[in-house]
């Protein structure tokens, strides 16, 4: 009760609400982009996927120091770029903006993994049917791929979301907490092993365990059917059957099915 | 021509530019220098490929039962493993550093291997049974028609079908593997299992006040190479279209 009746905690769980929800929107469009890049990518595309995964591949805690050395005035290239004078990482919204960059930076690549796995998915009969019935491009995304895409959809929005609210490292190495940047993750961790409030910090970990608990209830019954483990027999079917006949030129029938 | 300096003297201690002025590969021997490294690399590449194999065929064959049979208590598998997902880590590391060195585990390989395959096991099945429910239904009917055990369809022909879905799921979890920190730190000691990223941490600098900032920068180069080899290698089968046309609409 002492945790839900401090400033602490709401300022805290505020910040770390914005922070999750901000960058995870963001990654979900950008990384929906760039799913769709390597999706259609020809030349060169070994390369280009693996230099998308590239930043998620670098070990957090280093790639936190080189967005702060980056930031630092005086020091850093991106500093230097701004207005003489200026220190982002000493304010809070411009903080919590460097920090949502580290972040989106960071995780773009596992959402547009997971989200080009789903991709692959999408049969490509169904869009060119739909293409031929005269639907645009942007009909044929909201209407064809995303829905065909709802259950990796819900993988990568809910694993981020999940992650992206324990933030820890990347607030850690930039701000420290200070400047009321401090996320949810940074007020347990400096109760339980700065402060040593046993109590607090254990009442802070529940919380966080509930909150994510929470996440994640809400992810799943928004997506209703499209949640592992929720009975599914015979939807693709009927799915297909409310669709017009896809038109089959020279069906790409896998080798396997040869 | 030669390139002469453009900032003005006295500025130039202050002001960095985007592209370094000297080229030096130094950091990078140095990094090889501390004897630990080489060892730590060895075993970060041979644990993260071990608990990603174990963890993509556990993973694999779970999301197979939980998108495809009925079975009791498979709500409860599903939820207990996001539970897994959500449980803040570092609240078990205490205990489980007790438990490996009451059974021997610790600072052993398969102390980090176990923790590894429980804590991304949740992504690949939700990762994996989002694909296998994509995959359609009548493939396994023509395959047991065909005379196929459900053993054999599953290996011959589901899974090749999930390919972009295992390889995705291979991929993210080799990451995984390959960045932990907090459990390699607490349940490692000595270069019998020490991972890189630990050993970088350990890093020294020249003198005991100096960060060592160019060996961590090449050491952070260096722990890329084997996941870009990994993501390049792995990322072919990722590809689209591998259902189309399997069954007439």
């Amino acid at each position: 009760m002492a945790v839900l009746s401090s400033g602490y905690w709401w300022s805290a769980f505020g910040i770390t609400l914005l922070i999750t929800v901000v960058s995870v929107a963001i990654e979900f469009v950008l990384g929906l982009a760039l799913a769709l890049v390597m999706h259609r990518t020809i030349v060169g595309r070994g390369l280009t996927r693996t230099v998308v995964l590239i930043p998620y591949g670098i070990v957090t805690v280093v790639a936190a120091f080189s967005w702060q050395f980056a930031w630092t005035p005086e020091t850093g290239y991106l500093a230097n770029m701004l207005p003489a004078g200026s220190a982002p990482l000493t304010d809070q919204a411009a903080s919590i903006v460097l920090i949502i960059i580290a972040e989106v930076w960071k995780t773009t690549p596992f959402m547009a993994l997971l989200l080009l796995a789903g991709l692959a998915l999408v049969p490509d009969d169904l869009l060119k049917a739909a293409q031929v019935d005269g639907a645009g491009p942007w009909e044929r995304l909201t209407q064809i791929i995303l829905p065909m895409m709802k259950p990796a959809i819900l993988v990568a929005l809910l694993f981020r979301t999940l992650d992206a609210f324990r933030i820890f490292d990347n607030i850690y190495i930039l701000t420290g907490g200070s400047n009321g940047t401090g996320s949810v993750s940074m007020l347990g961790y400096n109760n339980l092993f700065r402060a040593f409030n046993l109590g607090i910090g254990s009442a802070i970990s529940v919380l966080i365990f509930i909150s994510v608990a929470l996440i994640a209830f809400i992810f799943i019954r928004l997506f209703g059917a499209a949640a592992p483990g929720s009975d599914t027999e015979g939807r693709r079917l009927t799915w297909l059957s409310r669709r017009p006949e896809p038109r089959r030129a020279s069906g790409p029938w896998p080798t396997l099915w040869c | 021509m030669d390139p002469q300096p453009v900032v003005q003297a006295g500025e130039h201690h202050h002001r960095r530019e985007l592209h370094p002025r000297e080229w030096t590969l130094e950091n990078y021997a140095q990094v090889f220098g501390v004897s630990l490294f080489t060892s730590a690399l060895i075993n970060s590449i041979g644990i993260a490929i071990i608990a990603t194999v174990l963890s993509v065929v556990i993973g694999t064959m779970a999301a197979y039962a939980i998108a495809r049979l009925r079975f009791p208590g498979k709500g409860l598998l599903v939820g207990i493993s996001l539970l897994i997902a959500m449980f803040p880590p570092i609240s078990l590391v205490s205990p489980l550093f007790d438990i490996e060195r009451a059974i021997g585990l610790f600072d052993t390989w398969p102390g980090l291997i176990l923790p590894y395959i429980t804590f991304s096991l949740p992504l690949a099945i939700y990762t994996l049974s989002a694909f296998f429910r994509e995959i359609p239904w009548e493939l396994e009917k023509a395959a047991k028609m065909d005379g196929a055990t459900p053993l054999q369809a599953f290996r011959s022909v589901i899974v090749p079908l999930a390919a972009p879905g295992v390889f995705t799921t291979a991929i993210l979890v080799f990451i995984f593997c390959w960045n932990d920190f907090l459990f390699a730190l607490s349940l490692t000691s000595t270069e019998r299992s020490q991972t890189a990223t630990v050993a970088i941490a350990n890093f020294t600098g020249a003198s005991e006040f100096a960060e060592p900032t160019g060996s961590i920068a090449a050491a952070a180069v260096l722990l890329t190479i084997p996941i870009i080899i990994f993501v390049f290698f792995f990322q072919r089968r990722i590809v689209a279209g591998l259902t189309s046309g399997a069954v007439k609409g």
